[in-house]
């Protein structure tokens, strides 16, 4: 084709006419500051009107309506067929669950005692953690198991363990089938798998609670069954990745010599994608921790329950105890299932002695089966002794808090007032205190300014349904600390993510900071703020820019160092300095990461402003959790799940449509003619 | 000149000792490119085609026959269609229409199962980016198509054993693709395509990816191997120098459409049109062009100089009309079918002189 393609005609000495003048089209962002211009005109006048606020205990019909709902379907338990599966699944759930506690955490009945004690799990874990991944997670492993006891949650520690891993073992189970389906299937096949994977994961965590306490009731059958969904879908959308990214050229020369279809996939494919699939099965396995840790608040069993407990009661130290085991778990985890994935690689490529690894292998398994014989018949080797550890540490941390604020209160104290004045309080009143139609008009006119008609369907449905479920001012309130968190979360990630692209010692300082920060679950981020800045929103604002900031950072610094090198090279050649070649070269180059850093930014705030719901941050978080824990306010609190939902599919919509209307981010061959006839 | 003529009643005959005959061989992509067949749209070129129906020709009513043992070269330049065809042939990419015979054997028409058979036993392929298997050691990327025949452990080990030695890897048996250059991880591919003993081997511009001084060994080995085993194998290249080189005939190829099949010195010398002239202008004549091309009819008497074969290269051929004053007489066996003398040489030499300077 292109051999026969020929140049086109240089047009003539004469010169070409003159591009047309640019129209006059004023940048969205001129746009946007217009509708806000506006909006604030229109609330300076308006304000207090309208503005759908409801008191603590009132009810909407709807809200009602849920609750009558809630109660119909827990009447109808003995004859609704799908009720009676969903209990019985979670029946099963929770007798497999405690199947394991009698094993490893609580007395079995008769003996006071669990089957194998301390001693003998923690050599077990220390006998697997060596054969599959060396003796340093062994020893890490035996280190986090001890401490788990040392401070006196060995058997919340157990829980935790248990959970997880029976949702992770079904994760995979059901997850790994629906990988290779999106892995192999067509476009079609694809899209409609991605965008279910796209809903649960733009729900934050704290959602799903509470319609599974429903279908699956609570304790640890509603806490597998959450944990389980909330962690499948990193391994589907990984995995299947990983799949679908297996070299066409190796397919195609394999299938050349004949292959079956299960041959391919047994062969070539799976083995291909091994790395990515481990990388999968560790994501799942994270986020199984973490949703396993919130889902304390449906009474799962876990080291989540004292954390929940000390939070409730405002008791730093009594949460930071066990949220500091929580960490030490994530960690163990996290290590060994990444030097599990390095180890069978190794072997894999023949780098390991096998007879010698089988030898040792045999020999460590001795002490091991002494171990678990000690742990049953020796009551020292059964329970962990008693420590004060935990409780001291407990108090020192309180006592260290006490201090900290007193010391620092000032600064904190000024930090919490200029953010909370300048910036959280003026946005609230904005969208808080505007009439409901003043807002919802503000929003759709800078959805369309910002993502164009594409954002505007699912902004009118997501507005709509905020309306309707009543919760209009809570919803409100709840996506202003989501917006200012943001706003932080970008300031950080530009001046780190800028710094870590450009500094290379910068970057091999934080990465492991923040690849440790994305381990821990969001839940713990709490506990020191509670400490910092007392029970209010700005808690839950600060512990979601700390807990969103780690993933926005890495964006951006992927982002930007992912700019062409010969490109900055150029630029630099022509004499720019250091500010021009940041401002007008690597971040408009990585305008895309920018976007989704922002776009991530926004649902992990959403998802933290509600879990901060408990320590103050009030709205739609706190109807959640009084949705659990009181019978007649389940229907608000349902109205605030589905709110919450609402609200993260409108930002989370918006944004995409903002970055994809962006089209010189997404095709520079679509670059508008001005801008190519000037390059 | 060669060009296959589609009268049925002779490709019928030629394709029941074919190693490899295709007929009517036609790829649409796009949406509806099987209802384009037969229709005027048919007649479109590329571009038209593409405007008017939004599909795209790769390959057009392309039909040839390959005899056992030949080496076939399928050449033309990029998006000239080549990589389509030879997919075609293994169904690797389904034809739209037109029929495909490897070894007697419909392949158009061939169940699943039984294009699998065809594809284990009778063809195997050799492609640009290796397609290596990066889990497996060498050893087991060659034996990888015995492996899914289910050939035993064992056996198939020993026969990959005896192919990776004949492809001069001997002693990595048990390194990993990675650890190898590329121009042994070709070998590898290589050996792969033969362990299987196939009868068909197709190679899909298995070099272009490789330095040119390995490429060069990697052809040589290529004809060595050739010259041992004597396998049919249908060679795709864009490379015109590497076309001739290794065909004994070559096809050329340009918008999907075949525009000239013959042997070397026939592409060279007569060129079909302006664009394989174009093509091959750079190509040193006296290398490729056989005396055939160059000799006159004697005038009367042939005389008595010495005798050269007709298909005797002119370079070759060269030093032995030098230094004869007065013409050499060319046989076509025991024939006299001309006479050649320094000018019929000194034309194609001097021409080429004239043409790089």
């Amino acid at each position: 084709m292109s051999a026969t393609t020929e140049a086109p005609p240089r047009p003539a000495a004469k010169e070409p006419p003159p591009p047309p003048a640019e129209p006059r089209r004023l940048p969205r962002w001129a746009w946007a500051l217009i509708v806000i211009g506006v909006w604030i005109l229109v609330w300076s006048v308006t304000k207090g009107q309208d503005t759908l606020a409801i008191a603590a205990r009132e009810h909407t019909e709807v809200q009602d309506k849920l609750t009558d709902f809630r109660d119909s379907v827990l009447a109808s338990r003995d004859t609704n067929p799908v009720i009676q599966f969903t209990y019985q699944l979670g029946e099963w759930f929770k007798s497999l669950v405690d199947w394991f506690q009698r094993m490893i955490s609580i007395p079995d009945f008769p003996r006071p005692v669990p089957q194998i004690g301390w001693v003998g799990v923690t050599a077990v874990a220390t006998w697997i953690g060596l054969a599959v991944a060396g003796w340093r997670i062994a020893i890490l492993v035996a280190a986090s198991f001890v401490t788990f006891g040392l401070f006196g949650y060995w058997s919340d520690s157990m829980d935790l363990l248990i959970v997880t891993f029976v949702a992770v073992a079904f994760a995979v189970l059901i997850g790994m089938p629906l990988a290779v389906l999106l892995g192999t299937t067509s476009r079609i096949g694809n899209s409609i798998i991605n965008t279910i994977l796209d809903i649960f994961q733009t729900m934050p965590t704290f959602v799903y609670l509470l319609p599974i306490v429903l279908f699956f009731g609570i304790g640890a059958s509603a806490g597998v069954v959450c944990t389980l969904i909330y962690a499948m879908p990193p391994l589907i959308r990984i995995a299947g990745h990983g799949i679908r990214s297996v070299s066409g050229t190796t397919i195609e020369a394999t299938d050349s010599a004949g292959q079956t279809r299960s041959q391919r996939l047994r062969k070539v494919q799976l083995p291909m994608a091994r790395k990515t699939i481990v990388v999968g099965v560790n994501q799942t396995i994270m986020a199984a921790l973490s949703m396993a840790t919130i889902a304390a608040y449906v009474d799962s069993p876990g080291l989540g329950q004292p954390v929940l407990n000390s939070l409730f009661k405002n008791d730093v130290g009594g949460a930071f105890v066990p949220g500091m085991l929580i960490v030490v778990m994530a960690v163990m985890l996290d290590r060994s299932t990444t030097a599990a994935s390095e180890a069978s690689e190794k072997a894999a490529r023949g780098g390991v002695d096998m007879r010698q690894r089988r030898i040792v292998l045999a020999l460590t398994a001795i002490p091991v089966v002494v171990a678990l014989w000690m742990s049953r018949y020796y009551t020292w080797a059964a329970e962990f002794p008693e420590t004060e550890l935990g409780p001291k540490l407990a108090d020192k941390v309180n006592s260290f808090t006490d201090w900290f604020v007193d010391t620092f209160s000032t600064y904190t104290e000024w930090f919490k007032n200029v953010i909370t004045d300048y910036l959280l309080n003026p946005m609230q009143d904005l969208l808080a205190e505007s009439p409901w139609y003043v807002s919802a008009l503000a929003i759709l006119a800078l959805a369309l300014v910002l993502g164009g008609v594409r954002a505007l369907i699912p902004t009118v449905i997501c507005l709509w349904g905020l309306k309707f479920f009543g919760l209009w001012h809570d919803a409100m309130i709840t996506l202003n600390m989501t917006l200012v968190g943001t706003v932080l979360v970008m300031i950080l990630a530009l001046v780190f993510g800028v710094l870590m692209a450009r500094r290379k010692a910068v970057d091999l300082g934080l990465r492991p900071l923040l690849d440790a920060g994305q381990t821990i679950p969001p839940f713990v981020y709490l506990i020191p703020m509670l400490a910092l800045f007392g029970p209010t929103r700005f808690t839950a604002i600060i512990a979601g820019v700390v807990y969103a900031a780690p993933v926005a950072i890495k964006l951006v610094a992927d982002g930007v160092s992912g700019v062409s090198a010969t490109t900055v090279e150029a630029s630099r050649s022509t004499g720019a300095t250091a500010w021009q070649e940041i401002t007008k070269v690597q971040l408009p180059m990585a305008k895309g990461s920018l976007v989704l850093a922002a776009n991530q930014g926004l649902l992990y705030m959403l998802s933290m402003a509600v879990i901060g719901g408990m320590v103050g941050a009030g709205a739609l978080g706190y109807d959640v959790v009084l949705g659990f824990s009181r019978s007649e306010e389940w229907g608000k609190g349902a109205a605030a799940g589905i709110s919450i939902v609402l609200l993260g599919i409108m930002v989370d919509r918006i944004a995409r449509a903002a970055a994809d209307k962006d089209e010189v981010t997404h095709n520079p061959a679509k670059r508008p003619w001005w801008r190519s006839a000037m390059g | 000149m060669t060009t296959v003529s589609p009268d049925e009643t002779t490709t019928a005959t030629v394709g029941a000792d074919s190693a490899l005959s295709v007929r009517h061989l036609w790829k649409i992509f796009g949406r509806g490119g099987d209802k384009i067949i037969g229709t005027p749209d048919a007649e479109l070129s590329r571009a038209e085609l593409k405007e008017k129906t939004g599909c795209v020709v790769g390959v057009r009513d392309v039909s040839f026959e390959v005899p056992p043992g030949e080496v076939f070269v399928v050449m033309g330049l990029s998006g000239s269609g080549k990589s389509t065809l030879v997919r075609c042939l293994t169904r690797l990419i389904e034809p739209t229409d037109g029929d495909v015979v490897i070894d007697g054997e419909d392949v158009t028409k061939a169940s699943d199962s039984q294009l699998r058979e065809l594809r284990r036993n009778h063809t195997s392929m050799v492609f640009q980016h290796f397609g290596l298997l990066p889990h497996r050691q060498v050893i087991d990327n060659v034996a990888y198509g015995l492996e899914i025949r289910g050939v035993g452990k064992k056996e198939r080990r020993a026969k990959a054993a005896e192919v990776v030695e004949l492809v001069g890897l001997s002693g990595y048996e048990r390194s990993y693709p990675d650890q190898l250059s590329g121009g042994m991880q070709q070998r590898v591919g290589l050996a792969r395509a033969l362990a299987g003993d196939p009868s068909l081997l197709l190679f899909d511009e298995p070099f272009s990816a490789l330095d040119p001084l390995i490429r060069r060994d990697m052809q040589n080995e290529v004809i060595r191997l050739h010259e041992e085993l004597g396998k049919t194998m249908v060679f795709i290249t864009h490379d015109l120098a590497e076309a001739l080189k290794l065909g004994d005939r070559i096809l050329i190829m340009r918008d999907g459409e075949v525009v000239q099949i013959g042997t070397p010195d026939q592409i060279i010398g007569a060129p079909a049109d302006e664009y394989v002239r174009d093509f091959t202008s750079e190509v040193p004549r006296s290398h490729v062009l056989t005396l055939k091309w160059v000799m006159h009819e004697p005038n009367g008497d042939a005389g008595d100089g010495p005798v050269l074969q007709s298909d005797q290269i002119v370079r070759d051929a060269a030093r032995v009309v030098l230094d004869h004053h007065g013409p050499c007489r060319v046989m076509e066996g025991d024939k006299l079918v001309g006479v050649v003398d320094d000018e019929d040489i000194l034309r194609v030499v001097v021409a080429e002189e004239e043409a790089t300077a």
